[in-house]
């Protein structure tokens, strides 16, 4: 994936990483740690957290725990890659650009997924995908990182 | 991530919450701060949500504050106040209400001169109600905004020694905040004239006192509040002067503080009289700092008091 987002950004200088809390924070710094590593260019990391801006809070049982989203740079002018861990109905993905868009005008947003499970509720396609993983409507799929879980590993529950 | 959550459709006051949950509700206004400091100081997490601002007793920055909260979350805002409402014409709260209720209202947020009128509204009403102060009884959002300055200053609540100056006796801040820094493991100590602070209060797990030097000498933080004169049927002292020789903060008495207590008042200050010009500008007082976490505050009040009340299927 890291070679894919350098090939696809001829002009690295504009580039940056937003991660979607909370496993795509973890993953967003270790795509920009191999992507600087290819580079020898440091980029700027973000976390954004889509609490407030998600479209269900009257559908949940109850309101969800909020928490900060942290862009400490200028979005405006960047290409952002956003990075999550599992690419399902595309809602999160929507309100995460809404998100963005609050905090200035980037060039252009890029979408980075581990694991992508189908079954979009919206139109909306990843640039770089890790793996394509299709699944049951019914089935869930749990991704593992080292930083939150303790081990790297992907569960797909039924 | 912790467990607790928000099951409650009012925020009545905070005699009915958990320490968890006040807890919940400052971490949560914690998050929502941040989006004052965007581009765009808005998000969309109430739209399409009426937020109704029924001020029966005047007040400028309580309303103002829940104003722009709602704002700041997209929802829409009706302002009706006393003295240009219904209510003139004889209309009774009851009924002002019912009306809300007809246009669909989906929170009222509710000042009343009288104690328990939001908790009245709550029983009658389908709508989250938010107490914006009743009587003398609480002003909640000022206490959690209190608590948010006073955790984000000293890194926490519990140990620390609270003194409260002034007015006890006809505040509501001052109720809301000692059962909100007693139930987070907060000292509390009460001081000012014996006709404002009475000994009874005792009984809410805090200490009383009338010596203004021991109050404020060992005190991490001091909360002084404003003398209440439209709320006294009598004058509970003899005049201004001297209320403000015995119990207000001067430079020698601040001087007496500790280096790095904190100086809290919820506004609006009267200079001069409970807290001296400069020490009002000092860098040791978060005044404005309570204001801009007032607003913070009451966004993560409204949004928790309205979500999850249909209780649909939860989503991932």
């Amino acid at each position: 994936m890291a070679h894919e987002i350098v090939e696809n950004n001829p002009d690295p200088g504009s580039l940056a990483f937003i991660g979607i809390h909370t496993h795509g924070v973890p993953m967003a710094k270790r795509l920009s740690a191999k992507v600087s590593a290819i580079l020898k260019k440091e980029f700027p990391v973000g976390e954004l957290d889509i609490s407030m801006h998600r479209d269900d809070l009257d559908l949940r049982e109850i309101p969800p725990k909020v928490g900060p989203s942290q862009i400490g740079f200028d979005v405006t002018g960047k290409s952002i890659v956003l990075v999550d861990d599992v690419l399902f109905t595309g809602r999160t993905i929507r309100a995460a650009m809404d998100e963005i868009s609050d905090f200035g005008r980037p060039r252009q947003i890029q979408l980075a997924i581990l694991i992508d499970r189908g079954h979009r509720e919206l139109p909306i396609r990843p640039d770089y995908v890790g793996k394509s993983v299709p699944t049951a409507l019914s089935e869930r799929v749990r991704v593992g990182l080292v930083e939150i879980d303790g081990r790297d590993e992907v569960m797909i529950e039924r | 991530m912790s467990a607790v959550t928000w099951n409650h459709k009012d925020l009545l006051g905070i005699q009915d919450l958990s320490p968890e949950e006040i807890n919940f509700l400052l971490d949560t206004a914690a998050a929502f701060k941040q989006v004052g400091e965007r581009t765009i100081k808005k998000v969309p997490s109430l739209r399409g949500k009426t937020m109704v601002n029924l001020f029966i007793e005047p007040s400028t920055r309580t309303r103002t504050s829940f104003e722009l909260a709602a704002k700041r979350l997209s929802a829409d805002v009706i302002n009706i106040t006393a003295s240009a409402s219904s209510i003139a014409k004889g209309e009774t709260l009851k009924d002002t209400a019912l009306n809300l209720q007809a246009l669909n209202a989906d929170i009222i947020v509710i000042r009343h001169s009288a104690a328990g009128a939001p908790h009245f509204l709550a029983r009658l009403l389908k709508a989250g109600i938010v107490n914006a102060g009743d009587g003398a009884h609480e002003h909640p959002t000022q206490a959690l905004l209190d608590a948010l300055t006073i955790r984000e200053k000293k890194g926490r609540i519990n140990g620390l020694k609270v003194t409260i100056l002034g007015d006890i006796l006809y505040s509501r801040v001052a109720r809301s905040n000692i059962w909100l820094l007693t139930k987070l493991g907060a000292n509390v100590t009460l001081a000012g004239p014996s006709t404002l602070v009475p000994r009874a209060f005792e009984q809410f797990g805090c200490r009383v006192t009338y010596d203004i030097e021991e109050a404020i000498h060992e005190a991490d933080v001091i909360n002084l509040l404003r003398i209440q004169h439209e709320r006294q049927r009598q004058t509970m002292f003899p005049s201004i002067g001297e209320y403000t020789a015995m119990f207000g903060l001067n430079k020698e008495r601040f001087a007496r503080t500790k280096p790095d207590a904190l100086i809290m008042h919820p506004g609006p200050i009267n200079r001069g009289v409970e807290i001296d010009s400069e020490i009002a500008d000092s860098s040791r007082s978060v005044i404005l700092e309570q204001v801009t976490n007032g607003l913070a505050v009451r966004m993560a009040v409204l949004f928790l008091c309205s979500g999850g009340r249909f209780s649909a299927e939860g989503t991932e």
